[in-house]
């Protein structure tokens, strides 16, 4: 097995046009999983650690934007004012597993794997995210809906590397909750970000599906039946749960079951519609 | 006299492990770690399947892979082809039938592990599938066939006491389920074998409970004198019961003696799953009968231990388990039923609290039932009908330890409630913790109670001694016993018990293997009482000869020394003289053998005096619930525990709040999950383990009543803290909730649907 350590996207980018077989390590908390286990053997790994680029992060005032480094851990995201601009994204964050974790894991990795579990991934699906990517033929950015295609598949080419995600910075609300069988360091059970962007709600929900699944019958339930999105009745908020919930495609497997996974988001959506008001 | 005297860490104090700063900076070279000159590495091929004949294996392959040196199957066992704790019938390799998911087939010796990957991916192995018997109850009855010459029924035991036709004017009736625990260990099976160069012998460092024990199992399957298997204590990374059985010891010592070179095995936390017993899944139905204030009059149970596919100490578990379906309350009369079985589920065997966690899950929950249905409390039923020293148990057998149990729950519960969640708290510590899934309007609280009676040591005629020798040489004494350290802190008290009967300082353990006779097994709560009276009379012993030497130089009869601090001292003159200077130039050393009063079995009706003593502990858990997602947080255990003496208070205080953090994984979310004998979650990425998010404030009492039995008053206190702090948060989230649960782990469905 061969591990190549490039110090640049350029060459990063150039590193994978040779070997689009692959395998990128950016941070390996769930690559290193699948390694252990023996499920995966890679032939050739490209470590995304040295690139101090993908680390970056940046605020766009005219666009009303944070464009944040696809190598940047979650220990860097979870707090500080990246926790102020995106709350959401920090609660997420917060949840991955431990603080040694959190450390090495980075969003670009989320990414990478796109597993439905993916603890950052709702917010990305709630916040309509844009997903950047690099190869030697050029740059291209796509909407995060048309980036996670299916459980642990994405639109990534073999020769693109993660480089970034923007996300709109909003002054209204947005929550992220996680449910998991113990109190830290957990897969998640389920998962759902709620956030009012340019006052239209949004709730996407993780590990009750495929992919990352958008409620949008529940979105459209709520935009009509709320006037005011800062002041949602309880029974407002209960339908908005319920419909979600139908929403949700859950499986039995062994972590949980369908019929709570589907009962646990209707939960997490009316708590996160009504969080905060 | 010197004016300053230095504070020993004598009994008593809480001295410090002498491994604690190696383990910290880790530095401490655990099994795992040891490494020999031209070592080869050893793997395991496994049983994808739970239940299945073999019908052909092919090594021709994989043999030859470069690097590959050897690999055996089941016709390469040159002695016994079984082995056991309790009867021989697991196999070393399996031969015809593989009888659970995970077991061992072939082992590989190569260069490298990755080699040894590469060869065990090579064997090809025929199997046809056979029906496999998952559900524990078609083991009892013909409804299958049995799946190993032994039958499918390991041990059936019935405890008939009493006037068994008394009924109760209040009668309750529970069924209960336990789940699947793993030990977790944090420290996964390994071991290095050393072969002689004569190729008649070997050397294993290993991580094991027991050394003796491995060595006799060991010799009977490598076909080799006992005393030609030199066992050495590796550093062990936790055991918890799940190192008794023989794991890898014996595949390991055979490819070392096939080869002629030292390997070293080691398993990974996936095939520790597979590599180890845990604790039994049960069922357990009750009923209690008591009079209309509530006093027992009477308990009818029925137990079903699932012990999977092999016996290990199943049998044993099994009488645990009934013997002690009244708990920590007395119980005039008894109609008890219990099997443990054989399935093709994962063997399950020892572990923290043997066969009475089952038991006190099952009695503690009908204790609120009780108090329930004759409109009482926790506390009050319980104080009720509170074993007393001198009560009878069900099997006849009178307690004759101390049994503060009414003490028990009374100082439990005067410890303090922890302070009412507050309108402010913090997000993380609430139900779902770093999830944030609630606030704090989502949350109830509830109060629970567990109260546990524990057997300590072996029973049923079982003589386990344990063996020590102390050498006394110019001030320094050197301890020599073949005690496993797993953790448990036997290092620090054996130093402890030479420092405060010879009145040394300088106290070392000498290296830990079978160049002594045995100490029995580190399990059952046993090791202070035996190997700790070991140590004592060695000790004692080398005192004597010690006082009859000064004796002698001094012309003072021996009879009036005795130690203070330091010295010796002449009880009835004014003689003096330092430890250190009275054995100058000279050796003393003495062995001792403690053995605890003989026991005996259990008749067809379940009366025997099968027990040697007996350790109570009781637990208040304040649960925090959300009730609509059925998430949990423990907030606090308070306990008071039952420890005879306390011979080192961090040490005691160490078992307490670890055996509490086990005790709450079985509660809220240990189990391993098995699917028609398929394990579905052997990794720590799904079997949970609490974190420190999960773990709870620990407020403990140590309740002091010197145990007359024990030779240095002391009790173990190693299984206690784990047994009723289980049923104990089941009580808290019920009562929270107000629904009733009976199994654990409880899940969040169990909880919230």
């Amino acid at each position: 097995m061969s591990v190549l350590i490039p110090h640049s996207i350029l060459e990063a980018s150039e590193i994978l046009a040779q070997h689009p077989a692959a395998t990128i390590l950016n941070g390996g908390t769930d690559l290193m999983v699948e390694v252990n286990f023996n499920h995966r053997r890679p032939d050739s790994i490209v470590l995304l650690r040295n690139i101090a680029e993908l680390r970056d992060w940046s605020t766009d005032a005219a666009s009303g934007t944070i464009t944040i480094g696809a190598g940047l851990p979650y220990a860097a995201i979870e707090k500080g004012e990246i926790a102020r601009l995106v709350p959401a994204l920090a609660q997420a964050a917060r949840t991955v597993g431990s603080p040694q974790i959190r450390a090495a894991g980075t969003m670009g990795g989320n990414l990478g794997t796109c597993s439905p579990a993916g603890d950052t991934l709702p917010v990305l699906s709630a916040l309509e995210a844009i997903v950047h990517l690099q190869s030697i033929e050029g740059a291209r950015s796509v909407p995060f809906a048309d980036f996670m295609v299916g459980p642990k598949r994405n639109s990534r080419q073999p020769n693109e590397v993660i480089t970034a995600v923007t996300l709109p910075i909003t002054e209204q609300r947005q929550g992220y909750s996680k449910v998991g069988v113990r109190n830290a360091m957990v897969i998640s059970v389920a998962s759902a970000c709620f956030a009012i962007v340019n006052d239209t709600p949004r709730f996407a929900m993780g590990s009750v599906g495929p992919t990352i699944l958008r409620a949008r019958e529940a979105e459209a339930y709520l935009a009509s039946a709320a006037s005011n999105l800062n002041d949602i009745t309880e029974e407002i908020a209960h339908e908005f749960g319920r419909i979600a919930a139908s929403e949700s495609r859950p499986i039995d497997d062994h972590r949980s079951t369908a019929t709570y996974r589907k009962h646990a988001i209707g939960v997490l959506a009316t708590r996160l519609a009504l969080k905060g008001i | 006299m010197s004016a300053v005297k230095t504070k020993r860490d004598v009994l008593g104090t809480s001295s410090l492990r002498p491994d604690g700063n190696a383990k910290v900076k880790g530095d401490f070279a655990f099994t795992s770690d040891l490494h020999a000159e031209n070592m080869l590495w050893g793997a395991t091929l496994r049983s994808p399947h739970p239940h299945a004949r073999i019908i052909s294996i092919d090594t021709s392959a994989a043999i030859k892979i470069a690097g590959v040196e050897c690999i055996i199957t089941s016709d390469d066992v040159p002695g016994q082809l079984t082995y056991g704790l309790i009867s021989s019938d697991q196999p070393v390799f399996a031969k015809d039938v593989v009888r659970y998911m995970g077991e061992p087939i072939a082992a590989v010796a190569a260069d490298h592990p990755e080699t040894c990957r590469r060869a065990l991916a090579a064997i090809t192995v025929e199997y046809e599938l056979l029906p496999v018997l998952f559900n524990a109850e078609d083991a009892i009855g013909d409804a299958f066939q049995a799946i190993h010459p032994d039958g499918n029924v390991i041990r059936r035991q019935q405890i008939i006491h009493g006037d068994t036709s008394v009924e109760g004017d209040v009668i309750v009736e529970g069924h209960y389920v336990i789940g699947m625990q793993d030990q977790a260990f944090l420290g996964t099976e390994s071991a290095m074998a050393l072969p002689d160069p004569d190729g008649q012998g070997v050397e294993v460092f290993v991580a094991t409970q027991w050394l003796h024990e491995d060595q006799k199992q060991m010799a009977a399957c490598l076909n080799l004198p006992p005393e030609k298997i030199r066992l050495v204590l590796g550093g062990v990374g936790g055991a918890f019961g799940a190192r008794e059985d023989i794991s890898l010891q014996v595949h390991t010592a055979l490819l070392a003696l096939r080869t002629s070179r030292p390997v070293k095995m080691q398993y990974g936390r996936e095939e520790s799953f597979f590599g180890h017993v845990h604790r039994h899944p049960a069922t357990v139905w009750m009923r209690h009968h008591a009079t209309a204030e509530g006093k027992i009059v009477k308990i009818e149970a029925r137990f079903v231990f699932d012990g999977g596919a092999y016996a290990s100490t199943s049998s044993a578990v099994l009488i645990n388990g009934v013997t002690h379906t009244q708990g920590p309350y007395k119980c005039p009369a008894a109609v008890v039923d219990g099997y443990s079985v054989r399935t093709n589920n994962p063997p399950c065997g020892a572990m923290r609290g043997f066969g009475v966690v089952q038991a006190c899950f099952a009695h503690e929950g009908q204790m609120d039932k009780l108090a329930a249905a004759i409109g009482t409390d926790p506390v009050t039923i319980r104080l009720l009908n509170a074993m007393e020293t001198g009560d009878t148990l069900i099997t006849g057998q009178p307690v004759e330890s101390v049994a503060p149990v009414a003490r028990l729950i009374r100082e439990t519960n005067e410890i303090p409630l922890p302070p009412a969640l507050s309108l402010d708290a913090n997000e993380l510590d609430l139900p779902g913790g770093s999830g944030i899934t609630a606030e704090r309007k989502h949350i109830k609280r509830g109060i629970g109670w567990g109260v546990s009676i524990k057997n300590i040591m072996y029973s049923e005629g079982f003589d386990d001694y344990s063996t020590a020798k102390c050498t006394l040489s110019d001030g320094k004494v050197v301890l020599k016993f073949a005690t496993s350290e797993v953790g448990q802190g036997f290092v620090t008290l054996a130093p402890q018990i030479a420092r405060s009967v010879l009145g040394v300082t300088d106290a070392i353990c000498d290296t830990i293997d079978t160049q002594i006779g045995s100490a029995g097994s580190t399990s059952a709560s046993r090791q202070t009482w035996m190997s700790g009276g070991a140590v004592d009379g060695a000790c004692r012993l080398v005192r004597e000869r010690l006082f009859e030497h000064i004796g002698a130089q001094n012309n003072i009869d021996p009879i009036r020394f005795a130690i203070e601090d330091d010295e010796i001292v002449d009880t009835a003159g004014t003689f003096r003289i330092s430890v250190i200077e009275a054995s100058q130039g000279i050796t003393i050393s003495e062995t001792f053998e403690h053995h605890h009063r003989a026991t005996e079995d259990l008749d067809e009706n379940g009366q025997g005096n099968c027990h040697v003593a007996f350790a109570f502990v009781a637990h208040r858990a304040v649960v925090d619930v959300d009730p609509e997602l059925g998430l949990v947080k423990v907030v606090q255990i308070a306990t008071a525990q039952d420890v005879g003496q306390v011979l080192n208070p961090l040490s005691v205080l160490g078992q307490i709040e670890g055996g509490i953090a086990q005790g709450l994984g079985l509660a809220v979310m240990e189990e391993i999950i098995v699917q028609e004998g398929r394990v579905r979650n052997p990794s720590f990425t799904d079997y949970l383990l609490p974190t420190a998010l999960d773990a709870p404030v620990v407020v403990a009492r140590m309740i002091e009543e010197y145990e007359p039995q024990a030779p240095l008053g002391a009790k173990g206190v190693g299984e206690p803290p784990c047994i009723s702090v289980t049923p104990a948060i089941v009580a808290a989230i019920r009562d929270a909730i107000g629904k009733d649960i009976d199994r654990c782990p409880v899940r969040p469905q169990d909880i919230c649907l």
